[in-house]
């Protein structure tokens, strides 16, 4: 079972109201290579990988929704001020008009979240290669948010989501070599 | 959602210790699912685990449970519920 804890991973302040922002960063919240496709991705793929690399799939797909709340933090604060005619000038005006101020998980175009974006083949090494190409789309996405934004307090916890992709990406490699080693081991015995 | 009362800087600093011990923990804790053997790492996350527990009880007296479903105590009236939420501040 999970226990949530009252607090973020790590601090998220915004600037200011900024709903050109939310927009963006709506692609890490409901989007394909988003946060909640990763911890869906993640926790779903552990049931049949093997046991020496589940470890490492529940405890990422865990934090995955520590980010998830990050995400969703940054988006509620970018917008909680906002007008409808300022929410209608970001482009959200969509979003508004279905929504109000509540989040949904759709991407930065307005496609809503679907387990299409996410994939369990079974295969050990098939699997692994997934997140990690997930892993480093997601570190591209935050690049190009960070590249959009001039909040510098955004992009600090931005650039904190951008390095744990990073880290994550590394410790899947490292699966897939541990995962090898062990096929290797069965042929020689 | 609703108008929150103005917290006081102490808050916000424990929080941010609790904040970067508890990461210190997260990134050991992958680290470790795939370098069991690292004797130092271990003795790290343990020197770390005892830190976390030992902020979060210093938070939870000033300013109310961390931790739902028992693995915080409550006083009385049941505090767990009250705001602020992790978003709203």
């Amino acid at each position: 079972m999970w226990y949530y804890e009252k607090k973020l991973q790590y601090p998220v302040k915004v600037s200011t109201c900024n709903p050109r922002l939310a927009k963006y960063l709506i692609e890490q919240y409901g989007g394909a290579d988003g946060e909640l496709s990763a911890a869906l991705r993640y926790l779903n793929q552990r049931y049949t990988i093997p046991d020496k690399v589940v470890g490492l799939l529940n405890d990422i797909g865990t934090e995955e929704f520590a980010h998830l709340e990050m995400i969703a933090t940054m988006i509620y604060k970018l917008t909680k001020d906002a007008t409808p005619q300022q929410l209608e000038e970001a482009g959200l005006g969509p979003h508004f008009v279905n929504h109000d101020h509540a989040l949904f998980y759709h991407n930065a175009a307005g496609s809503p979240w679907t387990a299409t974006y996410i994939q369990a083949k079974g295969d050990p090494i098939a699997d692994l290669y997934e997140d990690i190409a997930a892993e480093e789309k997601a570190r591209a996405t935050y690049q190009w948010i960070i590249d959009l934004s001039d909040d510098p307090y955004l992009n600090d916890s931005l650039r904190f989501l951008r390095e744990r992709e990073i880290v994550h990406s590394q410790r899947f490699h490292e699966a897939v070599e541990i995962l090898k080693d062990e096929r290797e081991q069965k042929k020689v015995f | 959602m609703d108008k929150q009362k103005q917290l006081p800087e102490s808050y916000y600093q424990l929080l941010e210790q609790i904040q970067a011990i508890d990461f210190v923990l997260v990134d050991l804790t992958l680290y470790l699912d795939t370098h069991p053997d690292d004797m130092q790492a271990i003795e790290q996350f343990n020197q770390a685990a005892y830190q976390s527990k030992q902020l979060k009880k210093q938070f939870e007296h000033h300013f109310g449970p961390l931790d739902q479903f028992g693995k915080s105590y409550s006083s009385y009236p049941f505090d767990w519920k009250d705001a602020p939420w992790p978003w709203q501040v």
